[in-house]
């Protein structure tokens, strides 16, 4: 897989709240299918179908075929994908909590009802 | 609250960049967030210590916009080791529906994103709340890559204890 590939695989795999909880516990150590599956309403098929999409995305590592095999987490795509996150994440955040305190003041200056432009803005 | 702000980031397809965050204001008062040149300034800043003293808008289709960023204080941008205090950028309205969507090309002076992006907002609106999907469409796959790549190359390496701890919390929260 390209990089870009990787990445893809790495969000859709963490677009899933069973998944990312699946992560969580695998990132206090590595865990049986069985372990894993204890804490969800769900089968182990079930289970292990997500495990597979995390196995797909190199999340974690153990072969589809050896239920037995504990499940371990794989830190090199998290890295990637996060460090990319990370990054945006920064910026954009800080634009939108601006953006946020400035929609703030315009709603407060609504209430107060000050003077309007055409589009209902304060002016 | 803050929590549902939560700005939500994905690479979709080859060469998108998916941006989702809500804001706890009707649409009309975003959408002139985003297009009205007092308020932009305002707010589309980055890093600390910059300013935006130019900010041009022709706001119909096929009207252009132009946006100048100066640091004036605060550490410089890293952009491959080199300070730099001053970034341009521009581009042309393709479609503009207000206050609920709107379609502009985007290039950089210094163009790091090989090739014009192709950037959709779209406001909509719930209960006086709005979510602003932006959607970044890049010229080619690799040009997606290296924007992902490129901005933390020379950076600290992200610790995947950190996100580990993220998943954590909101797998717990999911549950809560």
């Amino acid at each position: 897989m390209t990089r870009s590939q990787r990445l893809d695989a790495t969000f859709a795999a963490l677009a899933d709240p069973t998944r990312r909880a699946i992560l969580a516990r695998l990132a206090s150590g590595e865990a049986a299918v069985t372990d894993l599956a204890r804490p969800f309403a769900m089968s182990q098929p079930a289970i292990s179908k997500h495990l597979r999409v995390l196995e797909h995305a190199g999340l974690i590592s153990g072969r589809r075929d050896a239920q037995r095999r504990p499940r371990r987490m794989e830190g090199k795509p998290l890295a990637e994908a996060s460090e990319w996150l990370e990054n945006y994440r920064r910026i954009w955040e800080a634009n939108f909590q601006r953006l946020d305190a400035l929609l703030e003041t315009l709603k407060s200056r609504e209430r107060k009802g000050h003077a309007r432009g055409p589009k209902g803005v304060p002016r | 609250m803050s929590n549902a702000l939560t700005l939500k980031l994905m690479a979709r397809g080859d060469r998108e960049i998916v941006m989702t965050r809500a804001f706890d204001a009707p649409r009309r008062l975003v959408f002139d967030a985003l297009t009205r040149p007092e308020l932009i300034r305002q707010w589309l800043l980055g890093p600390p210590g910059w300013t935006m003293p130019v900010c041009e808008i022709d706001l119909k289709v096929g009207g252009r916009f132009r946006y100048v960023w100066r640091r004036t204080s605060g550490e410089p941008a890293d952009c491959g080791g080199e300070a730099m205090r001053e970034m341009g950028m521009g581009g042309v309205y393709r479609e503009i529906v207000a206050p609920e969507r709107i379609v502009h090309t985007e290039l950089f002076d210094e163009d790091w994103t090989s090739g014009e992006t192709l950037v959709t907002s779209v406001l909509t609106e719930q209960a006086g709340r709005t979510v602003l999907t932006t959607t970044v469409l890049y010229a080619s796959r690799e040009a997606r890559e290296m924007v992902i790549k490129s901005p933390m190359e020379s950076g600290v390496a992200a610790s995947y204890d950190r996100l580990a701890e993220l998943l954590a919390t909101r797998a717990g929260q999911e549950k809560a």
